[in-house]
């Protein structure tokens, strides 16, 4: 791939878009949640203020580089699962870096947040921070499982490893979608879906009602500043990879926030409605149901 | 918090010096405001977005859990409970507050970040309300923390908080919500009120 200072503007432009993106579902959802709940809810824009204050705090304590870098990783985990997607099929303005086999880096770059955020939270010596780490990568690792036999399942299908040609393979309507032509992986990575989105029932490592709030319990100001922008725009690049993988990808902006709003409200809906495993439910939860239909997926194709 | 030797898993053995090794003992700074038309704009930012630290001290915490629900619902103001004081940027102090309490919040006060203030709820923290003559409860808090706000009541209602709130951010608005340079400034004042009222201060003099 030859340099080109267009392809770095363009990606960052994919990246501003993004953010804002997500930070506006932010807002959009517990505005939503507080409605079901009879409240008037959050501010639309209240992530971005929150954002602007943890950035302006005077003073910020650190733990060591580890600790610096932790939410470092993090967002570079974000982005980097988002830069290596076709966001937009058949643009090349988003189609950013995708390139043949992006579709196991960012399996990769799915986990890597997670691990960099262990290791950062690790030296920050609070004893929730290890507890939340641990029942963190616990989940993930469960979730991971499902997920990666549904990819795998949907590789097979389309017998190749890159998200642009598993999208052009689904274009031509509804019925070509993977939803309809492999519906096992559809419903494996779905449902390893729920888990990475830290909703209920799966937010038991961040939720702070439990030991208070995990991992970031020892982050602040700037760090929990960039925690934040990752929460922005981790969970929306997670929209566009499953867009991309089951529901045949988007053309323009418009058919984008069409589809990964749907594909959130599933989430938040099944969010209000359980309540919130433990860790070991959890676990087990994902090791039945989830992980049989991923196995039924591959034995299908 | 003596000096003690601890043996490792290998055998080796080393000293560990608790007040050295566990806790910073660095005195806290005084952080100079940016640019006038920034820090306006900063300020605003502050104001709107209030993180509560979910302490509740005496009995004015229950007064607190009001205020999330459906009936006040504060999150509409931008203001939301966290569970950790790293991340918070008020401190309520809601009622009477005990000795042995008060090194608690002491502590927890110091380990938020800077700027941050603290609101102080009910008559007992004015002048020691119902409890003015207690054995083991202060009377003014305003002796061993600064404090931007005063709710007064026995104890106030949510719609009095809700009102105090709205105050606090007036204040953190006009740029008055200094407390914590007032804090680093005047540190010495504050430290000898804190050791008179807390007799085994067994912890350094600042703890983040």
């Amino acid at each position: 791939m030859a340099f080109s200072i267009d392809k770095i503007l363009y990606a960052l432009l994919t990246i501003f878009i993004v953010l804002n993106y997500g930070l506006v579902l932010q807002g959009i959802m517990p505005k939503i949640a507080a409605r079901v709940g009879g409240r008037y809810g959050i501010r639309w824009y209240q992530p971005y203020i929150d954002i602007v204050k943890n950035h302006a705090k005077r003073s910020q304590v650190t733990h060591g580089i580890m600790f610096f870098l932790g939410p470092v990783f993090r967002l570079t985990g974000g982005i980097g699962l988002l830069l290596f997607m076709p966001v937009i099929f058949g643009s090349p303005i988003f189609g950013n870096f995708s390139f043949a086999g992006d579709l196991t880096i960012v399996l990769y770059f799915q986990f890597f947040g997670v691990l960099g955020m262990a290791l950062g939270a690790g030296e920050s010596g609070h004893p929730h921070s290890a507890i939340g780490v641990s029942r963190g990568l616990s989940q993930v690792t469960a979730l991971e499982l499902p997920l990666t036999l549904g990819v795998i399942a949907i590789a097979m299908q389309y017998q190749t490893l890159s998200i642009s040609e598993i999208v052009a393979e689904q274009q031509g309507g509804v019925m070509s979608w993977t939803m309809i032509t492999n519906p096992f992986a559809t419903a494996a990575l779905m449902l390893s879906f729920l888990g990475s989105m830290g909703r209920a029932p799966f937010d038991v490592v961040l939720a702070p009602q439990e030991i208070p709030v995990g991992p970031p319990t020892e982050y602040q100001s700037g760090f929990l500043g960039v925690l934040q922008l990752n929460r922005a725009i981790f969970p929306v690049a997670k929209l566009i990879l499953f867009m991309n993988l089951l529901y045949g990808g988007a053309t323009s902006w418009v058919e984008l926030i069409i589809k990964t709003f749907v594909i959130y409200m599933w989430s938040v809906f099944v969010g209000v409605v359980f309540p919130r495993f433990r860790v070991d439910h959890s676990v087990r939860w994902f090791l039945g149901v989830p992980f049989i239909l991923g196995i039924i997926a591959i034995l299908l194709i | 918090m003596e000096k003690r030797t601890v043996i490792s898993p290998e055998g080796e053995s080393f000293e560990v010096d608790p007040m050295k090794d566990y806790f910073c003992d660095a005195r806290p700074k005084v952080y100079e405001p940016v640019l006038p038309i920034v820090e306006k704009f900063l300020n605003w930012a502050r104001s709107e977005s209030l993180w509560v630290l979910g302490f509740g001290t005496g009995c004015g915490a229950i007064e607190t859990r009001p205020l999330m629900t459906p009936r006040f619902d504060a999150y509409r103001y931008g203001i939301q409970w966290r569970a950790t004081p790293r991340q918070s940027s008020v401190f309520i102090i809601s009622g009477y507050l005990s000795v042995k309490t008060l090194k608690r919040v002491v502590r927890t006060y110091e380990q938020m970040q800077n700027p941050k203030f603290v609101m102080a709820l009910g008559s007992c923290t004015i002048n020691g309300g119902m409890y003015w003559d207690s054995y083991n409860t202060i009377n003014r808090l305003d002796h061993y923390l600064p404090v931007d706000v005063y709710v007064a009541g026995c104890m106030p209602r949510p719609e009095a908080l809700l009102a105090g709130f709205d105050m606090l951010k007036k204040r953190i608005r006009e740029g008055k919500g200094e407390g914590a340079n007032l804090y680093a400034e005047n540190f010495d004042w504050y430290k000898a009120n804190q050791k008179k009222i807390i007799k085994d201060w067994d912890m350094p003099d600042y703890n983040w």
